[in-house]
């Protein structure tokens, strides 16, 4: 039933080719290790492609008083200070050289006038700082390094979905097992590095962001193989997605439009982000219409609060759409259409003036639109060290949104992508180093293959069970209506039972039809990752007892100054998974002087 | 490629005009959509009826099929938003974007028909094998920067426009499907790159800071000559590329150049050279490329 299982051997194999795997390969090339790119979808679609307003890099070419400390500074305050240090500091130092080397690769970014890279402004960064192409900056980057990696001859197994890591005896990684979509044939990859850039967890809540491959894989990869994971409840629930026609709900309408002069709305018509200004930003943000207006050309006015991080802009969009000033379908308006020309904004916006105007028949050049939060980001992930992107397990590597720390408890516009470039090449560089370190050639646990094989296989049965849309709707109900954007210890208690029921049923599902592109077999695979770390997720929010970022609990409001010193901490203690509060790294004195300075 | 034994595209046909009807109008309340199932050996068109719902793409209809009544349906897709060219199909004959489809568009109350790319061979379903498109791109000689100047590249956007418009492309494919070069004639591919790949050849050939010489090759093992200008590919572009206007002849014309006039060309990549320059020295080659592009150089 299972056939014939095709074998490869590399030195490094990287799961994921999104803006990280890429970047991971790109690297690993030029280092001359025998290097495997695998993913889930063809090659040059991975949700990459979807990134919208741009790069977050302090070139300084629009603001010369832009520098990596002012980056880093805004990194670790958008975080709310639950950042890892060290990672924060490497990707604001080293952003501008992994930009501006995709230029030599043939990138084609947005120009200023004396021919450099234009930079765009975007919310928590102090200076526009965001290098773009129009609002399809996600595709430069994936179709960049694709065609770089491409012709350094990298080898690509496209389609190919890896379900779980090999070990050896003496426990470090050394291949993965999985099978190509296309085909349904499985498939063992040995290595003597892998590297994980499988992207994010969205597709566990109902309205998302993330496309059908944002499975958690990566994550649940990682924990299976014995790695840990960090702050899996600091989800990013982005305040701008649309949500109107339904089918389209959750779909991005990117920052850039507020980045670019966009503001909110109520149904009163009232620009209520003014109403909502937390105290730890009252400082840096505009407190009038005039003063914030002001800021777009003029920065020594402060910025308008429609551009706070994310975190914030989100709950207060949720707590105007529950006091009844929402939009009619139950979000609020996002303007842009008088405050700009149409001509300006057509050209400043073209996806999202196409997205509106074909799937929602609205003119954003002329009418507002209706925007909502929606799932968008993991901000926590695999625990990994700040300099080499190795994991808690010897052999294994992680970058891009499948890692955690960088963030901390939440992502700023724009520092994603640069994440993927910065740690991206991290990853790939130490793991063909630890290759290269690597004498002998990894052998496989034939019976651990074996039972992979045999365990994927086992959902083609005639045991009726049910059908995994079925369950997968019922987990991402779970999860959009208990561990949603405002939690609490009830409903993460009710979540944490129905999880336990749903990955019952999960066990059971049955599946029909031939192993040849058989999305619902896939689904059945898929939804072993996402409950796993669903499960990280409400384990994380329940012991995180405050509101931080990308965690807000209803019961405890505030945040707590001690759990700022701690990393939520999940991993498997033989089957169940544990959660524990873990110190993290203190950052060193002249780092801190940076936010003492800023008060 | 594989035969089937239902007709699923148009071939050669000229494409249904579009049914014209603001979006916004009633959508009927039953949809009956046909979608061709089967796989390399052959295959049919399966009738399935659902209930309508409100602001649909034709994916979101594939998707509840999929859900309720075909678990194992095979479909490509991945953004739903028109960003990552994974759900080309033809939609009553018509090669599309099933995620940038809004069902209202289409004629109401009657049956819809989807179909895999004709242009590729049929792997299951909706999903065909485009691997030809992938080893294609392998190979594309990759820019060749000329020295990097000690304070960076400089670019004027207006030297890159043309440059941007074809980095748009998303793979989508569609032009591939409909070039009649690819779709009959199999022998061809060996030696065709097709419409994407003079996209992008155009982009590299444009490129302000590329140094290398490809026109022979873009003649020779890339086989322009074969392209007849149909212009088929350009009106099926999601991106509204002017995929023949402004990639394809173009690219002639400087094949054209290279066995005739060498001069031609190094005088266009020396205009191009990559070190670092003033505003007003951008701003000027920005007005001669300008000069230079409306008369037809
Ligand atoms: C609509 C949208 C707009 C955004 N805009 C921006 C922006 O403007 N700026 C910004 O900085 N960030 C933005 N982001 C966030 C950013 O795009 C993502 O966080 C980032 O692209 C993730 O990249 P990645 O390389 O980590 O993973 P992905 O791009 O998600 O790639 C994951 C890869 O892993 C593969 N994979 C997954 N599981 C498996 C498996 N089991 N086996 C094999 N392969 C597997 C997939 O096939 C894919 O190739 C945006 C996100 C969205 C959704
Ligand atoms: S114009 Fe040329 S490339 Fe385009 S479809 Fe016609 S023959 Fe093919
Ligand atoms: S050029 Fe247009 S039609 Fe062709 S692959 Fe690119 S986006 Fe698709
Ligand atoms: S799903 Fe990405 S283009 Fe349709």
């Amino acid at each position: 039933m299972t056939g014939e299982i095709e074998r490869h051997e590399y030195d490094v194999v990287i799961i994921g080719a999104g803006g990280a795997g890429l970047r991971a390969a790109v690297e690993c090339l030029a280092k001359k290790v025998r290097t495997a790119l695998v993913c889930k979808s063809l090659l040059g679609k991975a949700h990459t492609v979807m990134a919208e307003g741009g790069v977050a890099a302090a070139l300084g070419n629009v603001w010369p008083e832009d520098n990596w400390q002012v980056h880093f500074r805004d990194t670790m305050r958008g975080g709310k200070m639950l950042n890892n240090w060290r990672m924060a500091q490497l990707h604001a130092q080293e952003a501008p050289d992994r930009v501006l080397e995709l230029e030599e690769w043939g990138a084609l970014f947005d120009r200023t006038g004396d021919g450099r890279i234009l930079q765009r402004d975007f919310g928590g960064h102090r200076y526009a700082r965001l290098a773009h192409v129009g609002d399809r900056t996600g595709l430069e980057l994936i179709r960049t390094m694709q065609q770089r990696a491409v012709s350094e001859g990298i080898d690509v197994y496209m389609e190919c979905k890896i379900v779980r890591l090999t070990k050896d005896e003496s426990g470090a990684v050394n291949g993965a097992v999985g099978f190509f979509r296309e085909t349904g044939r499985f498939v063992a990859f040995s290595a003597k590095a892998v590297v994980l850039a499988t992207g994010g967890i969205g597709k566990a809540w109902k309205f998302t962001s993330n496309s059908w491959e944002s499975t958690a894989d990566g994550q649940a990869l990682a924990l299976w193989a014995g790695a840990d994971l960090i702050d899996m409840e600091c989800v990013q629930f982005h305040p701008t997605g649309m949500v109107w026609p339904p089918s389209a709900r959750g779909l991005l309408v990117t920052e850039g439009v507020r980045g670019d002069g966009g503001v909110l709305k109520n149904s009163d018509g009232r620009r209520f982000m003014f109403d909502y200004i937390s105290p730890y930003f009252a400082k840096e943000t505009a407190d009038t219409i005039e003063e914030g207006d002001r800021w777009y050309d003029d920065k020594s006015f402060r910025r308008p609060p429609e551009l706070l991080p994310r975190d914030e802009v989100a709950r207060a969009i949720n707590s105007e759409v529950k006091a009844g000033r929402g939009s009619p379908h139950g979000g609020v308006f996002l303007d842009i259409a008088s405050r700009r020309s149409p001509e300006e904004i057509k050209r400043r916006l073209p996806s999202m003036y196409h997205q509106f105007k074909q799937l929602a028949d609205v003119d954003i050049s002329t009418d507002p639109m209706e925007v909502g939060p929606t799932c968008h980001y993991a901000n926590g992930g695999v625990r990994v060290d700040a300099d080499t992107a190795r994991t808690t397990v010897a052999g294994l590597y992680a970058a891009g949104e499948v890692a955690g720390g960088l963030h901390g408890a939440n992502r700023l516009g724009g520092n994603s992508l640069s994440d993927l470039l910065v740690f991206g090449r991290r990853a790939g560089l130490a793991a063909a180093e630890h290759a290269l370190g690597t004498t002998g050639r990894p052998s496989l646990d034939e019976a651990a293959v074996a039972e992979v094989v045999s365990h994927a296989a086992s959902f083609f049965n005639d045991d009726g069970g049910e059908s995994p849309y079925v369950v997968h709707a019922d987990l991402q109900e779970t999860m959009q209506n208990l561990v949603g954007i405002v939690r609490t210890e009830s409903e993460l208690v009710e979540a944490g039972q129905r999880l336990g029921e749903l990955t019952e049923r999960a066990k059971k599902v049955s599946v029909s039809g031939a192993r040849v592109f058989n999305p619902g077999w896939h689904l059945a695979l898929d939804l072993e990752s996402m409950l796993s770390c669903a499960k990280c997720t409400m384990l994380g929010a329940l012991e995180r007892r405050e509101s931080r970022g990308g965690q807000t609990r209803e019961d405890f409001p505030k945040a707590d100054p001690e759990l700022e010193k701690v990393n939520m901490v999940t991993r498997l203690s033989g089957d169940e998974v544990t959660v524990t509060p873990e110190a993290k790294p203190v950052m060193p004195d002249e780092l801190a002087k940076l936010f003492e300075e800023a008060k | 490629m594989m035969p089937i034994d239902t007709e699923p595209g148009t071939g050669g046909q000229p494409l249904p005009a579009e049914h014209k009807e603001p979006p916004s109008s009633r959508v009927p309340a039953e949809i009956v959509m046909k979608l061709w199932r089967g796989d390399a050996g052959g295959g049919e068109f399966v009738e399935y009826r659902l209930p309508a719902e409100e602001g649909e793409v034709v994916l979101d209809v594939v998707h509840r099929i999929q859900a309720h009544d075909a678990p194992d349906l095979a479909v490509r897709w991945n953004c739903k938003a028109g960003k990552c060219g994974s759900c080309s199909a033809e939609i009553n004959g018509r090669p599309r974007l099933m995620c940038m489809t809004r069902m209202s568009t289409l004629p109401p109350g009657e049956p819809i028909t989807i179909s895999p790319m004709r242009g590729f061979p049929i792997m299951r379903d909706l999903v065909t094998d485009v691997s030809y498109n992938f080893e294609v791109a392998k190979q594309i000689p990759a820019l060749r920067p000329g020295p990097k100047p000690p304070e960076g590249y400089r670019m004027a956007q207006i030297d890159i426009d043309r440059g941007q418009e074809f980095r748009k492309c998303i793979e989508c494919f569609l032009c591939q499907n409909v070039c009649h070069v690819i779709r009959d004639h199999e022998e061809h591919k060996a030696h065709y790159a097709g419409p994407r790949f003079f996209v992008r050849l155009a982009e590299l050939e444009m490129h302000p800071l590329d140094t290398l010489d490809r026109r022979a090759y873009i003649r020779e093992r890339m086989g322009i000559g074969l392209c007849n200008i149909t212009k088929c590919c350009t009106e099926v572009c999601p991106e509204d590329i002017h995929i023949t206007d402004n990639a394809i002849i173009p690219l002639k014309e400087r094949v054209v150049d290279a066995a005739f006039d060498p001069i031609a060309w190094l005088g266009r990549k020396i205009r191009r050279r990559p070190s670092p320059m003033s505003a007003s020295e951008v701003a000027a080659l920005g007005a001669a490329a300008r000069s230079e592009a409306s008369g037809g150089g």
